[in-house]
């Protein structure tokens, strides 16, 4: 057991909304990590539907390029649409 | 045996329902923070949860018929092992991790059996406790279910220690499928479950899952008996010692 490897667990927790990541655990294969998820993550009436990944196959940006990656976007109030004058009947925008 | 009001004998019915919850779902809280990894501690626990939830439906139903103004508390705590009517199966020590699971197994296949019927009853408060318990124990059935597989056909030590778990809890799980005057009269009056005829389905789906797990069931059809009368095993006066300590120490303490 002390090999298993890790995974990361997505919960889903109600119909439209996306899976959303809830953590990670260990289990042997994927269908023990489903239910572990279920266990561990669900168990408050978290989820409907649950995503399992093998960590591994996470790949995932490097902390060093944070500032090159993520500084940029920073400055660029453009980018939101922010602009727009919208029609007063349009309410839940 | 001495004559029983109708009402004596649902009571009793109810309390060993109750009981054999109970203290399985308390053996499987003994397992709290000790599993063998995080993941099947807290998958054990909320087992336990489920199966003392369960627990509490029958003995708070139970507590109502009696009408003796004892409470779900007075009847889990007060009550001495010789008036405690759980199955010997689960009373039986956790062991390793294979035999809890082996004594899991043998009981989730039939207690889903039982729950299956006992939706049928024509005593709505049952039915009803049954139809709420069922979704749960479909889920430990298909958890000690993929155990067995696992360990079965895992590692040549895993195999062995779930061969001898299968092989030290058989002789216990006859009694599930025993009947006497309180079974008979329920499954007369269209409120209990008659148990007997649950054997061949709860041995098919047995014995499938445990082929399939590349082990095999003893030969043996020697029965354990006595739990359901209160004749229990040396292990149900530790395990109360444990669970009725506090309000045998402090009676009436609350949170």
């Amino acid at each position: 057991m002390k090999n298993w490897p890790l995974w990361e667990v997505f919960i889903r927790s109600k119909q439209g909304l996306n899976h959303i990541h809830a953590g990670s655990l260990h289990a042997a294969d994927a269908e023990m990590a489903i239910e572990n998820a279920r266990d561990v993550y669900t168990r408050r009436n978290e989820g409907i539907s649950i995503w399992v990944v093998e960590s591994k196959y996470v790949t995932a940006s490097n902390p060093d390029d944070q500032g090159a990656f993520f500084d940029p976007a920073n400055s660029k109030v453009y980018r939101h649409p922010t602009f727009y004058e919208l029609p007063i009947e349009l309410k839940h925008m | 045996m001495t004559v029983m009001t109708s009402q004596e004998i649902l009571v009793k019915y109810l309390l060993r329902l109750a009981d054999t919850t109970l203290i399985l779902g308390h053996r499987l809280s003994e397992w709290c923070g000790h599993g063998p990894v995080l993941e099947q501690d807290i998958a054990m626990t909320n087992i336990a949860l489920d199966l003392i939830g369960e627990a509490r439906n029958y003995y708070q139903y139970a507590a109502k018929v009696e009408n003796k103004n004892n409470s779900e508390d007075d009847l889990a705590y007060m009550r001495d092992p010789m008036d405690y009517y759980n199955i010997l199966l689960v009373e039986q020590p956790n062991g390793d991790f294979a035999h809890t699971i082996a004594r899991q197994y043998f009981f989730d296949v039939f207690h889903y059996l039982l729950l299956e019927e006992l939706q049928q009853s024509k005593d709505k408060q049952l039915s009803a406790i049954a139809e709420k318990s069922i979704k749960e124990v479909t889920y430990h059935k298909k958890w000690s279910g993929e155990w067995i597989l696992r360990l079965g056909d895992g590692t040549e030590m895993s195999h062995n220690k779930m061969q001898e778990a299968i092989i030290d809890l058989w002789n216990f799980t006859g009694e599930m499928f025993l009947m006497d005057q309180v079974d008979e009269l329920l499954v007369k009056e269209k409120k209990g479950v008659d148990v007997a005829k649950l054997q061949s389905s709860w041995l098919s789906t047995i014995k499938a899952q445990i082929t399939e797990a590349t082990l095999s069931l003893p030969e043996t059809s020697w029965v354990q008996k006595g739990g359901k009368q209160g004749i229990h095993s040396e292990h149900l006066g530790f395990i109360l010692t444990d669970l009725q300590y506090m309000q045998r120490t402090y009676p009436g303490q609350t949170w």
